[in-house]
């Protein structure tokens, strides 16, 4: 019987000759947040530890309710710096030098296709993207790797998406993952291995990838995982990250997994409707959804190409006017990146606001909290009750070009209904 | 361990932000966030539990968010154990780490907002008190039922290092 990429990972970090059902192996890196981490360092410092197991694998990063929202946020942005100062952590991020974690630690060369990564935070699976076996933990498992460098695991079982045919115009990962997770539910991977594959995504884009890995957690996954090819190793060299690959991973052919195949060249663009991210339609079927803001970011959906694609919608256009649209690029490096392509401009013009590098208000913790009755359109992952803000507020979420076309029109809208 | 306790139902894939809401995660207070649980779907819910009391679920309880803070203001509201059919994977390590104790059960259903119910988490009973109907618990083992018995991810560590210390002197 042959083991899935996952399943390698796990035997190699696990220093065993077979893989058992439980594990308890070594980690490549670990990082916790500005909300996680604090709980942490208390956790760590409660039991009087007073070494951790390498500082260069460790990494905080602030991006949740930064730049400090009050005194509070402020306060655990200080814990947390030092305790970096005290362990020797280089890898301590205030939010003037990154942006969301998930997208950050890729971007900054910190993790690696075929590394064992740990994160306090539940969309650490984005990072599978690049062919990392990425687990979101808690803060205590983060407490306990900061200490050990190891943390426990069942080795979860897999399901292998296959996604064949065509893929319409403005649709991409985002609403692949949506129209899968709206197919299987949201315990529909519990405790599972979401493979994604096939010739749909040999095609896409690192951006597009991460949307989909992001979502994984959506449907309850363990974990979401597409397997490095040349396109993860061209989007590192573009990046000017260097690294050596010893040997090339693959999902062995009768490694045990559960297969379901989804044809895309019927998909529209996926709208997931409050309050679930399973509750899916296509574009066309909400005709009639007025909506108050709109969001584009998050780890998502913040992306170079999301802006890319907001800003080709939104140039020489304008936004309703009963619309709020707020840009958030996902990292410092992306807003840059977004200013010396004109997209920010674009954004401006158009009467968006554009802020600083954060999560914003995906978890409702700043930069666009929802009032009593009010609907959002947003491209982040969660739609649940009060999610965005008020417990009688209406979050939507789509892909970046349904987002922009949506503030134009003050409703949910195709996007080719305005190009 | 007896667990004794009045049932507070709830449905299926109850989130962490149903839990504890985001903007109350900047504290790292049990009683704190113990006080703001279930906030948004349920009116007063930290006023209305008595200590020891416990949550009954359907499947998927815990989903979303890594927020350890979610178990956490579980334990600080007074609640002595969560019974759901299913945990979301985060939420059930999260709660083995910090000594929430939490039980897989299907039948759910059977157990109504009100009833009072008796656990014998030793002999793996739990007993309906006010339907009279009885369960068997899977114990948990391996691994797991160590952290369990250490008390808590962080003590089980910490004991280890203290069997290390001494094996080395």
């Amino acid at each position: 019987m042959g083991l899935t990429l996952v399943e390698k990972i796990l035997l190699k970090a696990s220093g065993q000759k077979e893989l058992s059902s439980f594990v308890y192996p070594k980690v490549d890196f670990c990082f916790g947040n500005d909300i996680t981490a604090p709980l942490a360092v208390k956790e760590f410092l409660s039991y009087g530890f007073n070494s951790v197991f390498n500082p260069n694998r460790i990494a905080f990063i602030c991006d949740h309710f930064l730049p400090a929202r009050d005194y509070k946020a402020a306060n655990n942005v200080k814990t947390l710096k030092d305790f970096a100062n005290r362990f020797n952590i280089k890898n301590f991020f205030d939010i003037e030098k990154c942006g969301i974690e998930h997208i950050f630690l890729i971007e900054k060369g910190l993790v690696k296709p075929y590394n064992l990564v740990v994160g306090a935070d539940s969309h650490t699976c984005t990072l599978g993207a690049i062919g990392t076996v990425a687990f979101g933990v808690g803060s205590t498992d983060l407490a306990a790797t900061i200490k050990e460098g190891r943390c426990w695991f069942k080795v979860p079982e897999t399901i292998r998406f296959i996604y064949k045919g065509r893929l319409k115009k403005w649709v991409g990962g985002k609403d692949l993952i949506l129209y899968t997770i709206s197919k299987i539910g949201v315990d529909g991977a519990l405790y599972k291995v979401m493979e994604f594959c096939g010739e749909v995504i040999s095609k896409l884009n690192i951006d597009e990838r991460l949307a989909m890995t992001n979502m994984a957690v959506e449907a309850g996954a363990k974990t979401g995982i597409i397997e490095p090819d040349e396109i993860t190793y061209k989007y590192f060299k573009d990046l000017n990250i260097k690294f050596k690959i010893n040997q090339k991973l693959h999902s062995d052919k009768d490694a045990k997994v559960e297969v379901i195949e989804i044809d895309t060249s019927k998909l529209e663009p996926q709208v997931a409707c409050p309050h679930l991210p399973s509750n899916v339609k296509q574009v066309s079927e909400l005709s009639d959804i007025k909506i108050n803001q709109v969001f584009i970011g998050s780890c998502t959906n913040g992306k170079l190409s999301d802006l890319r694609v907001a800003a080709f919608i939104l140039k020489g256009k304008r936004v309703k006017k009963s619309v709020r649209l707020i840009v958030i690029p996902a990292t410092v490096n992306i807003y840059k990146q977004a200013i010396k392509e004109g997209l920010i401009r674009i954004f401006l013009e158009a009467g968006a606001i554009v802020c600083a590098p954060s999560c914003g208000p995906c978890l409702g913790g700043h930069s666009g909290i929802l009032a009593d009755g009010e609907v959002a359109l947003s491209t982040s992952n969660r739609n649940f009750i009060a999610r965005m803000g008020s417990p009688k507020s209406f979050v939507y979420l789509s892909n970046a070009a349904v987002a922009a076309a949506s503030a134009i029109k003050g409703k949910i809208t195709h996007p080719e209904r305005v190009i | 361990m007896i667990i004794k306790g009045k049932v507070f139902k709830f449905g299926d894939n109850i989130n962490t932000d149903d839990i504890i809401a985001a903007k109350y995660l900047d504290s790292q207070d049990e009683a704190f966030l113990g006080s703001k649980c279930m906030e948004n779907i349920y009116l007063d819910f930290s006023k209305k539990v008595s200590k020891g009391d416990i949550i009954v679920a359907g499947s998927n309880f815990g989903c979303g968010s890594s927020r350890e803070h979610a178990p956490l203001s579980i334990k600080g509201a007074g609640i002595s154990a969560v019974i759901a059919k299913s945990f979301a994977r985060i939420f059930f390590r999260n709660a083995i780490n910090i000594g929430l104790v939490i039980i897989q059960l299907k039948e759910t259903d059977q157990i109504n907002d009100g009833d009072l119910l008796e656990i014998d988490l030793k002999e793996g009973v739990l007993k309906n008190m006010t339907t009279n109907k009885i369960y068997k618990i899977e114990p948990i083992k391996g691994f797991l039922e160590e952290i369990i018995l250490a008390g808590g991810l962080m003590k089980w560590i910490k004991s280890r290092e203290v069997e290390d210390t001494k094996r080395k002197s």
